[in-house]
């Protein structure tokens, strides 16, 4: 363990030109570990335990958006998929944590269908505010990534022993607030952990940080504690966001929070402008800002690894 | 003689005209009264001006100013813009007086309210 733990600590040093383009999730009898895609590329997993299996998460590819620092979002996301294309260790899936697209249109979400679809994976989505524009406020996000998902788009599944649930924080926003779960998702929430073993690994995705990051900039989710309160039994919870467009984490209890960055274009940190808009970037420096991951988790005694991959 | 008419028609000239400039301009005001307009401008995920004050009657029109794309939402269902992508506008005309109170229902931590007096 001690030299996984320094091989982490190289590949994070190594990595801190940060970017990336997913996280690449590994779990290792149920403790989940993350690393970079190039550092998996580079180095595949140490197989320390029987039936380890791997996830990659991109979020915000912004299909549409076409200013400044990014003309091309479509490009730029076929680049992320193409890394996880490359992937020595095939992952199962993938999941999008939100703003699939920039405007809800269409086209945008062809294209990011057909981008996403290139990698010949299963793909888990949740919307980001982003693709609740349509007339009917997300009606056609959920038509085409939603399909078997309740309410407005929120679900679970099981995958080799670990349960992952997906959830909608971007609906019936209310004034002056943040993200808002809901009602009638928490009580689904509720229903839905309540069988389960307190030593079943749980990820939960959502698009914003479950966690208040920047109240002035909404960043957060306004009902979150509620849901948290009802994760706080199991020994292992995972919780991946996105729309921040940037890596931050925090482990509270035995919650660890992570958020991605976008295959679209970077933000701000906290605090660091005027507003939260698309920071412009020079061109050469966009690749090396879009991506995410990154960092290394401590949980008890066991290490989640998480290294961030670049798109440069 | 042949001067003092020449004065006379410059100066009959000189009434027509601006005769004909306040009668132009009595029919301009009687068919718009002066329209009253203001502006709200979103920029940095704000609305600049956040609190607008103005009489019944005037049409107040959103710019977006931010490469990110927001509405204007009522809080209480009386207006609603599509989505606002980079320079689009959306407007609309206050007709009773009282304080209306509106958000980004992408960005709901944009607030903002428009007070409208009699």
């Amino acid at each position: 363990m001690l030299d996984d733990a320094d091989d982490s600590r190289r590949n994070f040093l190594k990595c801190m030109a940060w970017a990336g383009t997913g996280a690449l999730f590994a779990f290792n009898g149920g403790i989940g570990s993350s690393i970079g895609l190039d550092s998996a590329i580079a180095a595949p997993l140490r197989r320390v335990s029987a039936a380890p299996f791997t996830f990659v998460q991109v979020s915000d590819s912004h299909i549409g958006f076409n200013k400044a620092p990014n003309a091309d979002a479509r490009a730029t996301f076929r680049e992320a998929i193409a890394k996880v294309k490359a992937l020595p260790d095939r992952p199962d899936f993938i999941i999008h944590t939100g703003d699939v697209s920039q405007l809800s249109r269409d086209d945008e979400f062809d294209d990011a269908e057909q981008i996403i679809g290139e990698a010949g994976l299963p793909v888990f989505f949740v919307p980001g505010e982003h693709d609740m524009l349509d007339p009917e406020n997300g009606k056609a996000f959920l038509k085409r990534f939603g399909k078997h998902s309740r309410g407005d788009g929120w679900y679970s599944f099981d995958h080799r022993g670990v349960h992952f649930v997906a959830l909608v924080n971007v609906a019936d926003l209310k004034p002056g607030g943040m993200g808002n779960l809901g009602a009638e998702q928490l009580k689904w929430l509720r229903a839905d952990l309540a069988g389960r073993s307190s030593s079943t690994p749980i990820v939960v995705f959502a698009h914003i940080p479950l966690w208040t990051v920047y109240a002035d900039w909404g960043w957060g989710t306004d009902d979150a504690a509620q849901a948290l309160k009802l994760l706080a039994r199991f020994g292992s919870v995972t919780v991946l966001n996105g729309h921040i467009h940037q890596i931050t984490q925090k482990v509270e209890g035995r919650i660890a929070f992570h958020t991605a960055r976008s295959t679209a274009f970077p933000q701000p940190a906290p605090g660091t402008a005027p507003g939260p808009g698309p920071l412009k970037v020079p061109p050469e420096q966009l690749h090396n800002m879009l991506g995410i991951t990154d960092a290394t988790f401590v949980r008890g005694s066991e290490r989640i690894a998480l290294i961030d991959s670049t798109l440069a | 003689m042949t001067r003092n008419v020449r004065i006379l028609s410059l100066q009959a000239a000189t009434l027509v005209a601006a005769g004909l400039m306040m009668s132009t301009v009595a029919a301009m005001t009687r068919a718009t009264p002066a329209p009253a307009a203001a502006a709200v401008s979103i920029e940095n995920f704000t609305f600049k001006n956040p609190v607008v004050t103005v009489k019944v009657g005037t049409t107040v029109t959103w710019t977006n100013a931010d490469d990110i794309p927001h509405t204007v939402v009522s809080k209480t269902g009386l207006f609603k813009s599509k989505v606002l992508d980079t320079r689009d506008r959306f407007s609309f005309t206050f007709a009773k007086a009282g304080q209306f109170g509106y958000f980004c229902s992408l960005h709901p931590h944009m607030t903002g309210t428009v007070v409208v007096k009699a």
